[in-house]
Order: structure tokens, then sequence, then C-alpha cells
């Protein structure tokens, strides 16, 4: 089929899908899968044709009744496995509840109520996505055909109007008019730095060459985000046709996306997405027919965190260890093998499509005025909802925690409004928000006054049993492994701050332990090569910043107030709560507790070795730890 | 080395064309098929892409995928990433390491029948904490859990074996 007419696949994909009477869609993400959304799938598969139902899989091979699709991720990933039938929506789906899904919800519109999604803040059903919370504060503008469509099947995206976009820029528009359109969108990078995409595409174009690269990265390094990862499993077509109005913008043909190996889904989906996009003409040898040329390479990561920074991204495509390199000169001068480069991020990438379908002025009437359109957020931690979030930028943290997470969770994972205690943005790069932020609109400019950073978008709640200076160390342990080891400041100084920070957990700082950390941290933070290094001290300095009290408490009386460092621990029974049950005194396995039945129980210190046995024996909430 | 092992590793280098440039995805077939990097397949690799060996070595010891010693037959990915950190995938570590005699420096079992790794983040935080064993992904793991698992794992191993 001739790619330069979308409309033709378009048409037939229509005529077939007026015929079908039931559509039921399987989440197909990473999340679900893994909670048995393919069992879900073959069950589906099997009782349908027991029952001589006809049934396609692929709309575009022919469909007469029931379509049964897989989707991407749909972000609700803790309810998976996510399930609907026509509008309704199930969540946390069996396989063994197939056959009265079938019998109610597919043959005769009944719903099953008992697999609806119930609201656990006020125990309210819900029955389509329409409805719930979670979904229903988002904008999905990118994120808009993840879960809806099938990630396999590029029919069903271009029926969408899908690679309409592509199109329009390799045919009709010239390489600045699409610079130009981008500036004028306003659109800035998602994969960190926020860099203006528009500007960055007319450097690349105005640089001097014959071979010029883009590269998609793919590398989503920030421990606790997933965006990227959802959006390749979800909707790699979208990435596909950023990469290729970005050649277009630049004058490439040769395009690369750089995956992490531990994302095996995305890449199988990315492969298959690049491989149908050959097929129909739409990469390869005269494009669109036209008389444009442009492929991609997928090459796969070996895991370094560094390597998602451009640079070093570039070093390790080039076959080399991923080390980064002084910037100037930039990849818009010199980038792939010395060519000029235009370097992206997947969520960019994959909104270009989107913001030439809609307009630039309809995009900038997302977002805030420094900072359009929308932001996809991996909303983790300890909240009531987890799962891939996205809303305009200049939305409150709280109405992403407290509405669309359904709020901050206690230990036991009960909602508990109270627990709430930070929120960490921008992962090892990033910093800490506190109660005080959670009304501040997030965007670029007003994170980074706060000491964070939007960066890929990790955003991980952390509830009272967190301690703050434990995180600042877990964020250094992490850079100070990943760190290359090419500038002394970044190798020797994360490798200190560690070991101070070690300290400060372990009960053993002193006075100036603080003092000597805060300041190398801010050595590091301006003398590194590159931005692993810049940025590596920022936990750091944003837990010392409002966490100072925590510290100091640490330091000076050896306490952990969160009770989370298990070296400061220290158990104690309370004898109003105490029954004497002898529960913990069983439980302790150096015989530290002592006490008569029905009398208060007590733990001695000196035995003590912190094991927290007797704690969890406890029925009575007698026991704590720190304070 | 071995006739078997050359012809292999010849096979992979013509694949990707004997060019420089692919060395990364030329070591990660090579280790797809041996489970890790022999030296002497990192060596032949290096001289047939006419580069330094130490090259070889140096790309092989800075990337986390690779590993120069040989590894266990089943593979343990515990997640401690920030959202399986916060949800305490240090617990879940303890108890794997605890269960199968093995530390912070002793990765794989005597018996190479498990190697364990620390990875940081496997974009499944949504259902954190997270532990993948040969590819299958587990969600919301719990030490009980995860040791389960690894029973099972070995019950199968051990029937295997006495067939
Ligand atoms: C240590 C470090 C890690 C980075 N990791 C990523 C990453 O995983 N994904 C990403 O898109 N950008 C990452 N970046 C940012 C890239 O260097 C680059 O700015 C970005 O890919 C540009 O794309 P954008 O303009 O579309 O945002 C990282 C930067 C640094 C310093
Ligand atoms: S942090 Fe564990 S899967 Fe992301």
């Amino acid at each position: 089929m001739p790619a330069n007419n979308l409309k033709e696949i378009k048409d037939n994909y229509d005529k077939q899908y007026a015929n079908i009477t039931k559509k039921i869609i399987i989440c197909a993400g990473t999340g679900c899968v893994s909670s048995g959304s393919m069992k879900v799938f073959e069950a589906f598969k099997t009782e349908l044709a027991k029952r001589n139902l006809n049934v396609c899989l692929k709309i575009s091979e022919g469909c007469r009744e029931i379509y049964l699709s897989k989707s991407g991720c749909q972000g609700f990933c803790q309810q998976g496995p996510l399930l609907s039938i026509g509008d309704t929506f199930y969540t946390k789906v069996k396989d063994t509840d197939v056959v009265e899904l079938i019998e109610k919800s597919v043959l005769k519109d009944e719903v099953v109520e008992r697999l609806l999604y119930k609201n656990p803040a006020d125990g309210k059903q819900y029955k389509t996505t329409a409805e719930i919370p979670f979904y229903k504060k988002q904008t999905r503008f990118l994120l808009q055909d993840c879960g809806r469509i099938n990630p396999e099947d590029i029919n069903e995206y271009i029926s969408n109007g899908g690679y309409e976009s592509a199109r329009k820029a390799i045919a009709e528009m010239s390489d600045a008019e699409i610079c130009n359109f981008m500036l004028d969108a306003g659109l800035k990078g998602r994969g960190g730095a926020g860099f203006p995409t528009g500007k960055k595409w007319d450097l690349t174009r105005q640089s001097k060459g014959h071979k010029k690269y883009v590269i998609c990265n793919a590398d989503e390094g920030d421990p606790g985000a997933f965006m990227d990862r959802s959006i390749m499993e979800g909707n790699p077509h979208s990435v596909v046709e950023g990469m290729i109005i970005a050649a277009k913008a630049i004058g490439a043909d040769e395009g690369y996306i750089y995956v992490r190996m531990e994302y095996p889904l995305a890449v199988t989906r990315i492969k298959t997405a690049v491989r149908e996009a050959r097929e129909i003409g739409i990469l390869g040898k005269g494009i669109f027919g036209t008389k444009y040329n442009f492929d991609i390479n997928i090459m796969e990561g070996a895991g370094a965190f560094v390597c998602g920074e451009e640079t070093a991204l570039i070093a390790s495509v080039e076959g080399a260890r991923g080390m980064p390199r002084p910037k100037p000169p930039f990849p818009a001068v010199s980038g792939l093998f010395g060519k000029p480069t235009v370097i992206n991020n997947v969520e960019t990438l994959a909104n270009i499509g989107k913001i030439m379908a809609v307009g630039a002025q309809e995009f900038r009437k997302m977002g805030t005025k420094n900072a359009p359109g929308t932001k996809t957020f991996a909303l983790t931690g300890h909240v009531a909802n987890t799962g891939l979030v996205e809303v305009p930028f200049g939305t409150t943290l709280r109405e992403i925690v407290n509405e669309i997470a359904g709020g901050t969770t206690g230990e036991d994972g009960s909602p508990d409004q109270e627990a709430f205690k930070a929120v960490q943005i921008g992962g090892p790069s990033g910093g800490c928000l506190t109660k005080e932020h959670l009304d501040m609109p997030i965007e670029y400019d007003t994170l980074k006054a706060a000491g964070a950073m939007v960066g890929s978008g990790g955003l991980v709640v952390m509830n009272k049993t967190t301690c703050m200076p434990s995180i600042a160390k877990f964020f250094m342990g992490f850079t100070q492994n990943e760190s290359c080891g090419k500038c002394v400041s970044c190798r020797e100084g994360t490798k200190q701050m560690l070991s101070m920070l070690t300290d400060i957990t372990e009960g053993k700082a002193d006075d100036k332990t603080m003092h000597t950390l805060e300041d190398l941290a801010n050595v590091v933070k301006v003398s590194s090569l590159c931005g692993l290094g810049k940025s590596a001290p920022q936990p750091v300095l944003s837990t010392l910043r409002y966490f100072r009290n925590e510290y100091n408490e640490h330091i000076q009386n050896k306490n952990c107030p969160a009770g989370a460092c298990k070296a400061l621990a220290k158990y104690t029974i309370d004898p109003a709560k105490c029954v004497g049950c002898t529960a913990c005194k069983r439980a302790c396995p150096v015989g530290a507790i002592t006490g008569e039945v029905k009398k208060p129980h007590a733990v001695d210190k000196a035995k003590c070795i912190k094991c927290g046995a007797c704690m969890k024996a406890c029925k009575f909430n007698a026991i704590s730890v720190g304070g | 080395m071995s006739v078997e092992k050359l012809s292999d590793v010849i096979a992979i280098l013509n694949e990707y064309d004997n060019n420089p440039s692919k060395l990364i995805p030329i070591l990660q077939k090579v280790q797809h098929k041996y489970n890790y990097l022999p030296e002497d397949a990192m060596t032949f690799v290096a001289n047939s892409l006419g580069i330094p060996p130490a090259k070889v070595f140096g790309v092989a010891t800075f990337f986390s995928h690779f590993s120069i010693t040989p590894k266990g037959k089943h593979i343990i990915k515990i997640c401690d990433g920030t959202a399986c950190h916060v949800k305490k995938s240090e617990g879940i570590i303890n108890a794997v390491q605890n269960k199968l005699g093995l530390n912070a420096q002793k990765h794989t079992t005597d018996d190479f029948n498990f190697t364990l790794e620390c990875v940081s983040c496997l974009g499944a935080c949504g259902i954190a904490p997270v532990v993948v064993i040969d590819e299958e992904v587990h969600p919301q793991m719990t030490p009980e859990k995860v040791t389960a698992l690894i029973d099972e794992v070995a019950k199968k191993e051990a029937q295997n074996a006495g067939k």
C-alpha cells in the first residue's frame, strides 16, 4: 500500500471498524502483563472461540463482530490487569473472571460490578474511565491514544490521524517552516534540561554538512520514572513520526533510537513499529512517495545511567565507553560521528506529530506561557494510586497527589493524608518538595527556584516513615555508582559525600560533618564536567534545605525521627499500652526483653540487636522505634 | 578457543560487517550466547575489529549489563530504584541474599543455579517493589513471596536434575 495514500488506509480501516459490535481492550503494558493480563487475553481468545463468536485481533485484517485488542500502558498500573469492554472499565481482572465477563458484559451489556474500580477513599464505584478521579483530573493529550490503540498495528495509528503530520512535513513544508512552527509552538525538551525544541532544530538545520543525524534518547535512566517506556510500549509510532519530522527539519537521512535494555517490551514494540513503517514506505528510501530518504536504527543500551547524557550517549553509539565530553561543541554542530545531530527525548518527539495536528495556537492553550503543553509524570511511592499521569504544566502538586493519586498512604497502605512528608521529583538530579510547595504550580522555573527540577518526570511521594538523610544517601549511592570516573570532582566528590551521609545515618557524624558535606556539595555542583556530577549534590542540598532538623537530630541526638535508620533504632515499649502478653519476649532472638506476664515489658538497649522482631510480634502497637 | 565458539563469534562479527562502531551490539550478542563475555572471545573480537583488546575490555567493564564472569542459570533481578526503594526493596534484597548465601560481593551461587542482580528501575514502578526472575516480572513483592518464588524455581531445577 502506498504510504502517500494515508486516506486509503484510513477508509479501509473505518469500513472494517463499522462492523464491530463489541470492543474488548486488554492492557498489555509491563505492569499489567506482570499482573497476568496476557493470561486474561488468552482466556478471552479461547472462551470466545468456544462460543463460535467472530473475533478479530487486527482490524485491518477484517472484522465482523468482536474486536479483541491489546493496548499499551493505560497508566493505572496498580489496579491491573486493566480491561475495558465497550465503555465499561474493569480492574484487577483474572483469567477466571473471563467466562462471567463474556456472558454478562460482552453478550448482554450487563455490568460485572465486583470488577469495577472502587475508590479506596470513599468506597464509590465507577463504571467508565471518564468518571474515575485518577483519569478525570488528567489532560491526556500525549497519552490519548496510549492504552486505546493497538501499538502493534500501524493502520490503527494512521486511522487515528497518525503520520499525517509527518506526511505534511515531508511533502509540503520546508525545513525552515518546520523549525519556525516549532518555535511558535514553544515546546521545551522533556528529557530534563527543558531546552526549546524549535531552537535546537533550527541550530542544527543551519549547521553545514550533507550528513546529519536524529537521535531519540530512550535511555530513561532516572530510577522511578517510566514515562518513556510507556510511550514506546503504548504508542511507538508517535515516536517514529516525531523523528521523521525532526529529520526533515534539519536535513537528516538517518536516525537512531537508543533504548534501555531493561525495557524488553519497549524494544520489541519499537522494532515492530519501525518494520511496519518501512513496509508501507514511511521509512526508507523515497518516503511518502517523495524523494526524501530517512531510516531508523535501533540500539539497545548496555546499562549506564550516564549514557542518558547526550555526549555520552553519542560515544556509546559510536562503540566506545559512554563517557561525556565537554560542550561546546554541541551536538548540533558536531554530534554523532562528528556530524550535526539533533538529540531529543522520547516524550518530546512523541509530542511533535500531535502538536502539528492541532496547531501551535491550540497547543499553547495548554500549560503556562513559559511551559506550553502537558507533562507526563510517573507517580510512585506512598500514594493510593500509583501509575502514569499526564497534566498541563502549571498544575499544582496538591492536585496531583491528592486528587489524581488519591492521597498519601500510611505504612499499612491505607489512605492517610496526615502521613505526607515530601515529594521527590527529578530523581538523582532533582530535589524534594514539601508541604509548603503543595500549592505551587509545577513548571520548569518554579521547580528550579525550589531547588528541584522537572527532570524526566519521576514523582515519588514519601510518607513519614521515610528518612530524608537516608534518601539523600540512597541517591548519592546511585550517582556514585554511576559516575563514569572521568572528572575528579564527580568521581571523588560523590564518594566522599556518600561516606559522610553514611556516617550521618549510622550515628558516626559530628558537628563538622554537615558543614563539610554542604561545602563539598556546592563544589561538586560547580566543578563537574557533565550534568551527572553537576546535579549529583542536588538531593543533598535540597534535603538539607528543607529537612535540616532531621539531619541535626541524627547528628546531635543520634536519633532517626522516621525510625528508618537501623543503626540508630531505639526500640521502646510503652508501659501504658503493653498488656504483658510476652509475645515480644518470645520473639526476641537475643533475650533483650524482660518482664513478667501481664506486666509491662522493657527492652534492654545494650543487648538489643535492632532486628525489629518484637515490633512485628506486638499486637497492641506498644513498641515504637525512634521518635 | 574451540572451533565452534570461533565460528559463533565470526558469525556475529559478520552480521555487523566487522564494524568497530558496532562493538556494543556485538558484545551484547556474544554475551547473549554465552551468558557472559569470555576473555578469549573478547580478544578475538578486538583483533577482528582492529582495535586494542584493552578498549574492548574497557567497554565490557564500563556497562553494567556486561559480565566478564559466568552467571548462574537463573537470573534474579531485584529493583532498587527509587520507587521500589521507598517501598522497602532493601528487605527483599536481604532476604534473597540470606536465602542463597550471597552478599554484596558474591552474586552467583556456588552451584551456578542463581545470580542475583540489583538493578535501578525496571520501569514497572507503578507496581513496586518489583522482582524479575528469568524475564518474568513479579509485582508488589515481599520477602516471603520472593523466597517462595525461588523455592519454586529450585524445585523445578532439582526435578530436572533428577530426570
Ligand atoms: C546524567 C544525565 C542523564 C540524562 N538522562 C537522560 C535520559 O535518560 N533521557 C533523556 O531523554 N535525557 C536525559 N538527559 C538529558 C540529555 O542529555 C538531553 O538533554 C536530552 O535528551 C535532550 O532532549 P530534549 O531536548 O528533548 O529534552 C540526561 C542528562 C544527564 C546529564
Ligand atoms: S523503581 Fe523499581 S521498577 Fe522503577
